[in-house]
């Protein structure tokens, strides 16, 4: 699994699914990091994402704009997507705004994968 | 938490961010950016953009899921942006049923596309700025009251900053404009004050070029003794103008100094105040340039005239004009001489240090000729004014030197005459 530093998003691949770790505050800065590393992974031939906020505590109005944005990118390209280990002010955040309906909310990253389908058991670390 | 608060403290964080973005002065095309983005978090709208109004253009600053592509298509009439002002929020929804704007009918089906649900305008002192572009909430629901008063209000401060923007941009244009503008007039004064040196010089027709060897001699000075750039130049004015006052003095006197009687004499060295009479009125972009005219042939011992100044009472400007001018009195031909020889030169400058010049201008003239002889400067300006045959002593280097060591060490002779 790639370490966390301060310009790169951490993220790892299990099977044809891609797993990003957002950072302790989803603002501009790091959400654009998120969403470059999810076009990435996209590009990369993964066929569904998920983003883990297990260190989230925060989300404001640009990571929400971002996030929606990652949303669309995955349903062009034909993706499912995931949010995992949200704390649960986070998660009343995206219900209110209605991101709950685009996404699968799973407890964790384990449940997100066996959520998603298309799961393969061999990691591929990037 | 109660699903309003959160709601409000949400909004509440994005229009803190959103007045913070446009306060900035970062990047405008990011500030556009960030600020689009704070609009759409807010509601969780899925896609949007933001236009600016060119004329009947609509520019893309701005956008998120919508392809630039529909700005290259839209057009708004001045007729279509008055509706702007007079249509209701319905006419500028796009899933409404046609309503009074002809600006939304035209393109509907273009926005329909784009799935645009919303065009708003930004408008800045009565005045369509630019539009809004905004996609359908995440969350399926149709924009609440709350929702329009929300967007409102966040469109109007990115129109606010977009104009904000615009004006500060007009503003260093200006800026930029008068700069140059004050650059060409500075360009004409020195054109205009060389053109006067030279003819100060073609009075006396074994002076030519005297003024502006002088000008570039000071320059030279004050640049090695760290004056700024504006002073520097200052100082090459004064250096080119520093005889005007001959201009007043009868050509027969100029042209024999050394033939002229007490009365002739005193004619000639009225010079100086004449050239301060001359220059006060002109209002230069320099300061002193008249005072440094007035003193350049004052000395520190106070034997000098029109006043007798003593050392600290003789402005610097003027000791370095002082400096330059005899330097180059005694560095060219004159019909009755010829020049001196540089160890001369460099004897005298020793000798009349701390009595006639600055001991403190001699060195730093010193210095910056001891730079040219072992190749240290980029240009070779006063070895060019001087002649490619007047410094091959090889011992040039050497009596810079000392002459720079004596004077560090003895300091400012001029101090035993206080």
């Amino acid at each position: 699994m790639d370490k966390p530093s301060g310009l790169l998003v951490r993220s790892h691949c299990v099977g044809t699914t891609a797993v990003v770790y957002a950072s302790d505050y989803l603002n501009k800065l790091t959400g654009e990091r998120i969403e470059r590393e999810c076009r990435r992974q996209l590009n990369c031939g993964c066929r569904a994402l998920v983003i883990d906020f297990s260190d989230t505590k925060l989300v404001n109005s640009i990571g929400i704009s971002i996030l929606l944005g990652i949303i669309d990118v995955a349903e062009k390209n034909g993706a499912k997507i995931a949010f995992s280990d949200v704390n649960s002010q986070t998660v009343q955040l995206f219900e209110m705004l209605g991101l709950t309906r685009h996404v699968v909310l799973a407890k964790d990253e384990r449940e997100a994968l066996l959520t998603l389908s298309g799961f393969e058991t061999t990691p591929i670390v990037h | 938490m109660e699903l309003s608060t959160q709601k409000l403290i949400h909004t509440f964080g994005a229009l803190a961010d959103l007045g913070q973005e446009i306060a900035g002065r970062g990047d405008f095309t990011e500030m556009v950016r960030t600020s689009m983005h704070l609009l759409l978090g807010t509601l969780a709208l899925r896609r949007g953009a933001v236009a600016e109004c060119v004329e009947s253009e609509l520019r893309s600053v701005a956008s998120w899921g919508v392809t630039d592509q529909i700005f290259k298509e839209l057009s708004i009439s001045c007729e279509e942006k008055q509706e702007f002002h007079t249509g209701q929020v319905s006419d500028f929804l796009i899933s409404s049923s046609p309503g009074s704007s002809n600006f939304v009918n035209r393109y509907r089906q273009k926005f329909a596309q784009e799935e645009i649900a919303l065009i708003l305008p930004m408008i800045v002192r009565d005045e369509i700025t630019g539009v809004v572009l905004l996609g359908r909430k995440a969350s399926g629901e149709e924009f609440s009251p709350d929702d329009f008063e929300t967007v409102h209000a966040m469109v109007r401060h990115i129109g606010v900053g977009i104009h904000t923007h615009r004006l500060l941009e007009q503003v260093a244009e200006r800026a930029e404009e008068n700069r140059r503008l004050y650059e060409e007039l500075r360009t004409i004064y020195r054109a205009t004050v060389r053109s006067f040196a030279a003819a100060i010089d073609a009075k006396d027709k074994y002076t030519q070029g005297h003024s502006e060897r002088v000008g570039r001699y000071s320059e030279i000075i004050a640049r090695e003794m760290g004056w700024s750039e504006d002073e520097v130049e200052g100082i090459q004015i004064a250096g080119y103008l520093h005889d005007v006052g001959k201009l007043v003095v009868d050509r027969d006197i100029i042209n024999a100094p050394y033939n002229i009687n007490a009365k002739e004499s005193s004619e000639l060295n009225r010079h100086p105040a004449a050239g301060y009479e001359i220059l006060a009125p002109i209002n230069h972009p320099y300061a002193d340039i008249p005072l440094m005219a007035k003193y350049h042939h004052e000395r520190l011992d106070g034997r000098g005239y029109p006043e007798g100044l003593r050392d600290e009472q003789i402005p610097i400007g003027a000791k370095i004009v002082s400096l330059a001018d005899s330097f180059d009195a005694m560095t060219t031909d004159r019909p009755y001489r010829r020049r001196r020889s540089f160890e001369d030169v460099v004897r005298d400058l020793r000798e009349n240090s701390g009595t006639q010049f600055d001991g403190k201008v001699v060195a730093a003239f010193a210095r910056a000729l001891l730079k040219e002889v072992k190749g240290e400067s980029k240009e070779r300006r006063i070895t060019k004014m001087l002649g490619k045959d007047y410094l091959q002593d090889e011992n040039v280097a050497m009596l810079l030197a000392d002459l720079i060591t004596d004077l560090t060490a003895v300091g400012s002779a001029a101090r035993s005459y206080k």
